[in-house]
Order: structure tokens, then sequence, then C-alpha cells
């Protein structure tokens, strides 16, 4: 922890380190040697060979099979639909929430904060199995339905896309509420009463001043809920069915009941170049930080 | 007394192609109370975090009763320092805030140490605070908690960097006076950073005046006040009239200086430094204090001076203001302070003759800076 | 203009304000705002369900599931707590969510500091690199630590399951500690190194006590990122080590009994005690 003392470089990273207020580079290193060490330990070899086994036999037979069987195709494209719907659901049941959130008086927002905070912090296997014992044919929902005369006997509501989509939205949905909340919060009142003090009602103040200004976290928390929705596992696993196959759970079949590891591992990479692909794409708009520091 | 001397020499910081501080040097004596004043970006604060170690000078030398420290890290310099905000450690109580220092230095017995908290805690009259945590202070006993913290293992060099900046004027002044009789009592040497002239001025020995990274000039309150050495000085200092006018004439005696066709006045150039001469025909920039100068009825000024007409008369307490326009250069205006003594001795619109003390009068060349 | 808003509200009214409102022009503003109230409602229910009722399901007397339960009963605890299989899983998973909270906050509060405090040249990669386990899917993340797990006889061990772990909990750790190292005054150390100390010193006695909070939460963080993790777990388990993640996905999809609502009500009770403490701990900081 020493501090460099070697005559200075007029060079930025130089700069920095000649000032008490930073650690020096060495210093930094060292703080980062753990991080990197399980980054490559716990990551980036197993991911490298993962990519490898992709392309085993030295050829590319397995992406072959990705790009041309048409149900592999099915499946990707399926996915990035099942994705986008989601992504749309959580948005429109998601905003409405985070509007109240900011704008209700602090106890009453506190007690919607609760509402979305909990389904956060359960864990994903008890929604998941909620959602199964709620949804199977002799489950409450089904029993209600009939019971209320709404239908004559049990509909199949559990195993299909129409569950997962379910799922998958309660699941993602206070990964668009938090930042939208965010980006509400940090809106200041006096736009809106400028806007109404000008002569708009409450609906184009709402319209042309709130909503405009409430975009980066809409972009924000869709881009997240995209990304995270596209490499589903648990979820679509447990209460889809083989109707709603999507690609994490086409590459959890080939792994644990086909045992086709280079295919999995093919089907993995390109999942992967997907997701990257987006994440790349929207990078500006993704803040990993911004759902989670409001979390506490 | 525990202060020593400090020198700079040579002090350089750059920052990639700008210069925050260029060719600072300054020799401090021990015990001496020495200012760097100047506007904000002027580099003082930068000089401070260089001799507090905080940040390693890009050329320069900095030494501390001889010994130089310039490559030593923050933490074996051994230097007090006052935070701008206070920088207390807000999980530590006051008694573990000033107890700081002398822990690390890991040399004292603990029953030492509680002696010298409670010392420390008695020069700033805080002897009931030191259970308690420092947001529950007001400013001004936070600020006597760092001058504390700063002083509790006798550094030989304090350092403050406008540490008053957060306290109200009244507060500001009253711990301005505090603060001189405890550095006069322990006889440390300080070097304070402020933007604060009246600051700086009433606290200091020796006041270092900067400007964009330059050290414009090293004197103690009177003669930064008297001798100004540049327009920069003359001007932050106080309050200064600056009249342009053409050098006719400039010898060891006297500068001859013409203001308009009909106005031309000679001063005494032992008012300047001395070391310049003005050929004739040179642009020249007169500056005079408006104490320095008496009204007259017009006419009743003699031949060293300066027609006008009074445009407003203000009351500032003890004196009065004249804001006097030239009548052969109505572009220009000169202020003119009067001791009040009960009657107002000029009205608006009276013409009146400006008459200059001729000894007090500083002559600079005509930079591009426009102040008159 | 003014006749349609004679009234200008200092605040933006609430909901409540606006159905107190006297103002209110006609009834259909008023049924407008109660259908977005009942909506709204609906939306909030749809989130606490699945939370919710785990509970009453757990304490149902039939082994099947029905609802509202018929007769309370504490059997499927006891099953719980009973069953070998379940109580090595919970205990597995416990050993690592330990070690990995102690891993993971210690490295991630490391770099934490090289990121924000530190000279790193390749610092924006480096970011990217250590949040890319939150963004990369976990399926994928799954079968590849299978894939390199499973030739170094890693595979249900602990090492492997605290390798993979920390990765997974480390980002949360990063982002967290990140946040409140920049809340930081860093002119709070330059004082500490003006008073002495080093920069080790400075660290644990300056700037440790004053980031301990979201220490604390990015501990918990971690500390629930491995023990409700199941995706990874599935892959990296086995016979012999075996996450009560793993057990739990197994049992819903082949053996969906009761128990498995005993386990989810310990694992929310978990959850919630220990995100609703850290809530409250950063609720009370920042009023004092």
């Amino acid at each position: 922890m020493t501090r460099s003392l070697t005559p200075l470089s007029s060079s930025p990273s130089f700069r920095r380190s000649s000032s008490a207020r930073f650690y020096s580079p060495t210093a930094s290193l060292a703080l980062v040697t753990p991080l990197i060490a399980a980054l490559l330990a716990g990551f980036l070899y197993p991911v490298a060979r993962l990519i490898a086994l992709s392309f085993s036999g030295g050829t590319l037979s397995h992406y072959r099979r990705v790009f041309t069987e048409p149900l592999h195709l099915d499946v990707l494209f399926g996915t990035i639909e099942v994705a986008f719907v989601v992504t749309v659901a959580s948005l429109l049941l998601g905003f409405p929430v985070a509007y109240l959130m900011a704008r209700l008086s602090k106890g009453l927002a506190m007690a919607v904060a609760a509402c979305v905070f909990i389904p956060l912090w359960t864990s994903v296997l008890v929604r998941s199995y909620a959602w199964v014992v709620l949804l199977q044919r002799n489950g409450i929902i089904n029993g209600l339905l009939i019971d209320t005369g709404v239908t004559e006997g049990p509909l199949k509501l559990i195993y299909t896309e129409g569950a997962v989509i379910l799922a998958m939205t309660h699941v993602l949905m206070p990964f668009m509420i938090l930042p939208i909340y965010s980006a509400l919060r940090a809106l200041p009142p006096d736009y809106v009463r400028a806007a109404r003090n000008l002569g708009a009602g409450p609906i184009r103040a709402f319209v042309a001043v709130t909503l405009p200004l409430s975009l980066p976290g809409v972009f924000a928390g869709s881009v997240m809920c995209f990304v995270l929705a596209l490499g589903f596992y648990i979820t679509p696993a447990l209460v889809g069915g083989p109707g709603s196959m999507l690609m994490a759970t086409l590459i959890g079949q080939q792994t644990t009941v086909l045992l086709d590891w280079p295919f999995a591992a093919a089907l993995s990479t390109v999942l992967l170049a997907v997701t990257l692909l987006f994440v790349l794409l929207f990078r500006r708009m993704l803040s990993l930080s911004k759902g989670l520091n409001s979390v506490y | 007394m525990i202060g020593q001397t400090l020198s700079l020499a040579g002090l350089q910081k750059r920052y990639g192609e700008a210069l925050a501080v260029r060719e600072l040097t300054l020799d401090i004596a021990a015990g001496e109370f020495v200012s760097l004043l100047g506007p904000s970006g002027s580099g003082k604060t930068t000089a401070l975090t260089m001799i507090a170690g905080f940040e390693a000078p890009s050329a320069g030398r900095i030494a501390i009763g001889g010994r130089d420290v310039t490559l030593l890290a923050p933490n074996h310099r051994n230097i007090g320092m006052v935070f701008q905000k206070y920088a207390l450690f807000p999980h530590l109580t006051i008694r573990q805030n000033i107890a700081f220092p002398l822990r690390m230095r890991g040399r004292m017995q603990k029953t030492a140490i509680a002696r010298r908290v409670e010392e420390m805690l008695e020069l700033v009259q805080l002897s009931g605070y030191a259970e308690r945590y420092p947001n529950q202070l007001s400013g001004g006993q936070q600020q006597r908690v760092a001058v504390a913290r700063a002083l509790a293992f006798e550094p030989p060099v304090l350092l403050m960097d406008e540490p008053l900046g957060a306290l109200d004027k009244k507060l500001r002044e009253a711990m301005q006076f505090e603060i001189k009789q405890l550095q006069e009592r322990l006889g440390a040497t300080v070097v304070y950073v402020t933007h604060d002239q009246d600051e700086a001025l009433t606290m200091s020995d020796r006041v270092a005046i900067m400007s964009d990274g330059r050290l414009m000039q090293f004197g103690t309150p009177t003669e930064l006040y008297r001798q100004p050495n540049t327009e920069f000085v003359a001007d932050f200092i106080g309050r200064m009239n600056f009249l342009d006018g053409d050098c006719l004439d400039c010898t060891a005696e006297h500068t001859v200086v013409r203001f308009s066709e009909r106005t031309v006045l000679k001063l005494r150039s032992a008012a300047n430094d001395g070391t310049r001469k003005y050929a004739a025909g040179t642009a020249l920039r007169v500056a005079i204090r408006p104490e320095r100068m008496r009204l007259a009825k017009r006419g009743d000024g003699g031949a060293d001076a300066l027609p006008g007409v009074v445009d407003a008369a203000v009351f500032v307490g003890s004196t009065y203001i004249f804001l006097v326009r030239l009548a052969d250069r109505p572009e220009a205006s000169l202020q003119v302070q009067v001791a009040a003594d009960g009657v107002v001795p000029f009205q608006r619109d009276d013409a009146v003759d400006i008459v200059l003390d001729g000894a007090a009068a500083h002559v600079f060349p005509v930079t591009e800076r426009c102040v008159a | 203009m003014s006749i349609d808003h004679p009234r200008v509200t200092a605040r933006f009214p609430t909901l409540k304000d606006v159905l107190a409102s006297p103002t209110i022009r006609s009834y259909s503003t008023a049924a407008a705002i109660l259908a977005a109230g009942i909506g709204i409602g609906g939306i909030l229910f749809f989130l606490l369900l699945p939370t919710l009722i785990v509970l009453p399901m757990s304490l149902s007397q039939t082994d099947y599931i029905e609802f509202p339960p018929q007769g309370l009963t504490l059997k499927w605890y006891s099953a719980y707590f009973n069953d070998p299989d379940w109580m090595a899983a919970t205990w597995f998973s416990l050993k690592i969510a330990l070690a990995t909270t102690a891993t993971a906050t210690v490295a991630g509060t490391m770099a934490a500091l090289a990121i924000v405090r530190g000279s790193l040249p390749f610092r924006s990669t480096l970011q990217a690199l250590a949040l890319g386990p939150m963004i990369v899917p976990h399926i994928i993340l799954g079968v590849a630590l299978y894939l390199a797990f499973s030739p170094l006889q890693l595979t249900g061990s602990f090492l492997g399951f605290l390798v993979a772990h920390t990765v997974l909990a480390v980002p949360y750790v990063i982002i967290t500690v990140t946040a409140s190292l920049q809340r930081f005054d860093p002119t709070l150390e330059l004082a500490a190194l003006n008073c002495g100390a080093n920069r080790l010193q400075a660290f644990f006695l300056v700037v440790l006590p004053n980031i301990v909070p979201g220490v604390a939460a990015a501990a918990v963080f971690a500390f629930l990122a491995s023990f409700d993790e199941a995706t990874v777990a599935f892959f990296i388990s086995d016979i012999g080590g075996k996450s009560i993640g793993r057990k739990m996905f197994e049992d819903i999809d082949f053996n969906l009994t009761p128990v498995i609502a005993a386990v989810s009500t310990v694992l929310v009770a978990t959850s919630l005690l220990l995100m609703g403490t850290v809530h409250l701990m950063n609720a009370h900081k920042s009023r004092s």
C-alpha cells in the first residue's frame, strides 16, 4: 500500500495514482485478484470449455442442427417471442404500480413497495411451486372456477405457454417496477405543476411530461426483463410443458434426458450469443444497479 | 513552541496540460501564520494538498524543519490538518476522534492519551462533549473538534483548508480570533487557505496571494495593502480606484501621467515598487485607494487635482463613499472615502476637485484586463 | 382555462386527495379512479399471491393440495425435519451459503474498492465481466460448470458449489458496496492518513465502519443468491452432494407433497427475515 513516488507522467492513469485519493495500481491489482481468480475458475474457463465443446469434432455439425431443424429454430424464435410478451406484460402491469408508488404518501408507498419486494425476496423455486399448486388440474384456481360456475370441469392451465408467461411475468415484474419507480421519483414534481399551471389537464400533463421523463426507467426495466426472460430455466421447466419449450428447457432436455452434451453446448452458445447481442444493443439503457440499489 | 519551518521550492502541479500550481516558492518561519489567499481555482488548495502529501507534486521540493518530505507518504508527515468540512469521523465520539491521531502513533500509553484528550478538549472549551458524536454538535463546535484533533499530536505544521467557510459570519469572526489566539499560544506554524481577504489580513503574519496557479505577492498584510506589486494584488486587496493615462515623463523621483488634455498629474515614483521605469508614451494604469484622496470645492484643489462631479454619496457607517465622475472623462468615475463627522460635505451634482496623495498612488503598465 | 382549473394545488394531488376532493366534476372520473384502484389492487394481489399461499398449504391436513385447508397440522414440518434427505440437502446448502457469503463479500468488497478508488487500466472491462453472471442465463453457467467440474470431480462437492455460487453472488456484492462507497466521503480517508493511519488502518478504522450497512446488505444478498439458487445447483449436484434447491426442484417435478410447502415456508421466512432486517437497518440508518 505504498504510494507511488516515481516521477510523474501526465497520462491520466498515472495521474490517479499520484494522489492519495486513489489506490496505487499495485494495490488496486491486489484488490481485484480474488475476484479475477473466482471469475476465471467459475465463469470464464467453464464458458470457454462449453464453447469449445460446441465445436467438437472440428465441424459446425451441431450448429447446423440448431439452424436447420425447424423444431430448434421454432424454439429459438419462440423464446424471443415469449421474452417479448413477458416484457410487455410486465410493463403494462408494472407501470401503474410504479406510478402509484411514486405518487402515494410515504406510509402507503411503503405498503405498495412491500408488495413488490416480498415476491422479489421469495425464492424463484418457491414461486414456481406455488404456481404449480395454484394452476394444476385439481388446484385452487380450477376449484374456484368450478365453484363459481364459470366452467363445468377443470381447465388445462398448467404446463401451457400461458402458465409460463404468467409465472415469468410474476418473477420479472419487480425488475420492471423498480427502475420505473426510481425514474419517477427522480422527476421533480415542479415539472408536472408547471405543465398544469400552463393549462394542461392531468392526462395531458402525464402524457407530455411524466411519461417521456420516465422513459429511461421504462427502457432500463424492459431491457432487464427481456434479457433475463431469454434465459429462464426453473419456471418454464416446472410450469411449462412439451408445447412450451424454450431455449433453456431445450438445453435442459438435451443434457438430462438425451445426454447430448455437444449439441447442448451448441444450443447454449447460441443462447449466449443472442443474450449478449441484446445486451450490447441496449447496453446504454441497461442499468443493473438501478433495480438492485432501490432494494434496500 | 511546537512550530517548525516550512519551505516550498519551485513546487508545481500539472494535470495533463493544465498547471494547477506553477513554481511556488515560499519560506515560512517557525511559528508563523501564513495564509494562501486567492480566488477559487488559483491553486491554493492544490498547494495545500501537496504539503499534506495527498497529491504528489509534478516538480519541486517540500521541506519541514529542514527535512525534505517531498516523497514521504501522508501518514508519515506528522502534519496536522483541519479540513474544509472538518472530516470528523462520524462513527467515533469526540473523544475517539481526538484520540485517533495519538492511537495511530502507537507510542503513547492509554492513560497518557486520555490525559492528552482532556487537555485538548479543555483547550477548545468542549470538555463536556467528549462522549457525543460529531453530528450532535453545532458547526462551530465541530470546527473546534477538528482543530483539537489536528493539534493533539503537536504537529510542527498545521494546515487549514478554508476551515471557517461553513460557518455564518458572526461565528466566523469569533472563531478567527480563537484560532489566532490558540496559534500564538502554541507557537504553531500555520498554513491557512482562504478566499476571504478580511480573514487572511486579520489572522496572518504574512499572506501569499495566488492567482491562476502563480504566486502574485508574498508579504505582510500592511505591505500588501500599501505596496501591491501588481495590478492584480492592488485590485484584490481592499478597495481600489484605477485610472488609465499616458506616461509623459518617468524618473527615479516621479512619474508624470496625463489623464486628459487638461489634466496632468505628477506622482511620486517612490509609491510604486521603484524597479520599473516607463518610457514616455507608455499606457499606464494608476491605482489609488479611496481613503488616500480627498474632495474640495471646484477650484480649491490646487494643481494636483482632478475636476469631477458627484454622482452619488453612500453612507457606510464611519465614512462616506462619494462616487465622482471626472469632468474631462465622463466614462471614468472614482470612489473617494471621506470621514463622516456629522455634516454631508457634498451633494449629488456638486462640482468638486479630487485631490490625490501623489505618494500613495501606484503605477502599473496597462494590461489586457480593463478595470476602471 | 382558469375556469377549468380553479384550484392550484401546492403539491401533486395523491389518489386520496382526488377521491376526497369536492371539485371532482363527474361520477365518471370517480368511477375511473375506482376502477384504476381495483386494477392496481389486483396487480398487487397477483404479486403477493404465490408467497402468501405456501403458509396455509404447509399447514393443511390433507396430503393433496386443498384450499382453504381442512384443519391445521404441523406434520409436514416434522416430515421435513425428520427426512434425512431433506436435512442433508438443507445442511449442505447452509454450509455452502455461509461460505459463499464470506468469499463473495470479501472478494466483492475488495473489487468494489479497486473499482471506485483504485487505478485500474481495464476497469470497465472488469466491471462488465464481474456483473456477467447476473446476465448470462444460469442454464448456460450450469451446463458450463458441469462440463468444467465433472472431469475434476468437483460436482456435488463443497468446493465446486463454493466457486460456482461465489461467481453468482459476487455481482450483488459489487453493486451494493460500490453504491455505498460512492456515498462515502473520501476526505475522511485522507483525514485518517493525515492522522497517521496507514492504508489498512484507514480502511478498517474509518472506511469500513462507515460502509458497514452496505456490506451487511451485500452479505445478505450473497447468502440468498446461494441459498435460493437452483439452476446451477441442478447441474453441479450429484448423489453425494445435493443442494436444497436441487432437491426441491426434483420433488416439485416428481413428488408433489405438502412437505415442499413446509420447506417453501421455511425458505420464505428466512428470506423475509434477512431482507427485512437489512431494510429496517438501512431505514434506521438513513433516519438518524
